[in-house]
């Protein structure tokens, strides 16, 4: 028998919690991107995870798109973050206050 | 089924991995929440992702488990770093100051409340188990096989999705990154220079 799937769930959910922690944590732009990434993966390990329990391919099918979106947004995202920071000195999201209204 | 039983049913191997596997997991979000030099987190990020890696293997997806150790830990934590040596800001954030105050307390909280939140809802059920209208997982021999076929028929219209969202993110990020040479960008740009030089 192998390892139950709620083991896997479970961990899946733990670190999906220390990403949302991560994000409200921290004030490095770029740290914040990381935990983001981190929760992606808590959530691809759902779907791996529903994949096997189910019997299904489609949960890893579904993984594959969702690398891909990862992919495209880190891409924007940090070509956002290098412009930002192009004109200014600060890495955190405080330094960012000239977007306040 | 009592715990105990549970645990001596489990194969040693797969335990074994799991447990391994999930130290890596947590030991690495742990890494990335708390290193106060962005480097550092990244570096914590790549053990996250193999660690993410090592139990995709365990659960048949041999293929998303290759994918991820070369887009994430190849490509996006690469990107990471590349950003950060670019920018310049592997600097120490001050985590003394804080303009928010109790920002991190409150912080903790709310997770803790969405961790609570995730596996209260794990509880009830609304996932109707139902399957959708595709074959097994299968082993590792045709693992790549089955996600081909279904990636190039059923979700093929997806899949030609996928390609002009990355076409059109390699266009954003060409635009981003350009350099616009203007009197009023040079302007901006020495301000710049005599802004880190005050910063420092």
């Amino acid at each position: 028998m192998s390892v139950p799937g709620s083991w896997y769930l479970i961990l899946a959910a733990v670190l999906f919690s220390l990403g949302i922690i991560g994000v409200l944590v921290r004030r490095n732009v770029i740290v914040m991107f990381m935990c983001i990434e981190m929760m992606l993966n808590a959530v691809n390990l759902t779907f791996v995870t529903f994949a096997r329990m189910l019997g299904d391919i489609a949960g890893q099918v579904l993984v594959f798109f969702v690398l891909v979106v990862a992919a495209a947004e880190v891409v924007v995202g940090l070509g956002i973050i290098v412009s930002i920071f192009r004109r200014r000195v600060g890495a955190t999201a405080d330094d960012l206050h000239i977007l306040k209204g | 089924m009592e715990p105990t039983f549970l645990l001596a049913a489990i194969a040693k191997p797969d335990l074994i991995t799991f447990a391994a596997a999930a130290l890596m997991v947590i030991g690495g979000a742990f890494g990335v929440i708390a290193s106060r030099n962005p480097v550092h987190s990244a570096l914590s990020l790549v053990l996250t992702m193999f660690g993410i890696a090592v139990l995709f293997i365990e659960q048949d997806a041999q293929f998303l488990a290759a994918v991820q150790v070369i887009v994430y830990a190849g490509a996006i934590v690469v990107l990471f770093l590349f950003v950060i040596m670019l920018l310049g800001v592997d600097r120490q954030e001050i985590f003394g100051r804080e303009s928010l105050r109790a920002q991190r307390p409150l912080a903790a909280a709310a997770g803790v409340i969405a961790l609570g939140e995730v596996l209260l809802l794990a509880r009830t059920t609304w996932a109707t188990g139902a399957h959708a209208a595709n074959g097994p997982v299968g082993n590792s021999y045709d693992n790549v096989q089955r996600i081909a076929a279904e990636v190039f028929s059923t979700y093929l219209l997806p899949f030609e999705a996928t390609a002009v969202l990355l076409v059109i993110a390699v266009l954003a990020a060409v635009y981003l990154a350009r350099r616009v040479v203007t009197a009023n960008a040079e302007e901006e740009g020495s301000k710049m220079v005599e802004g880190k030089a005050v910063d420092r």
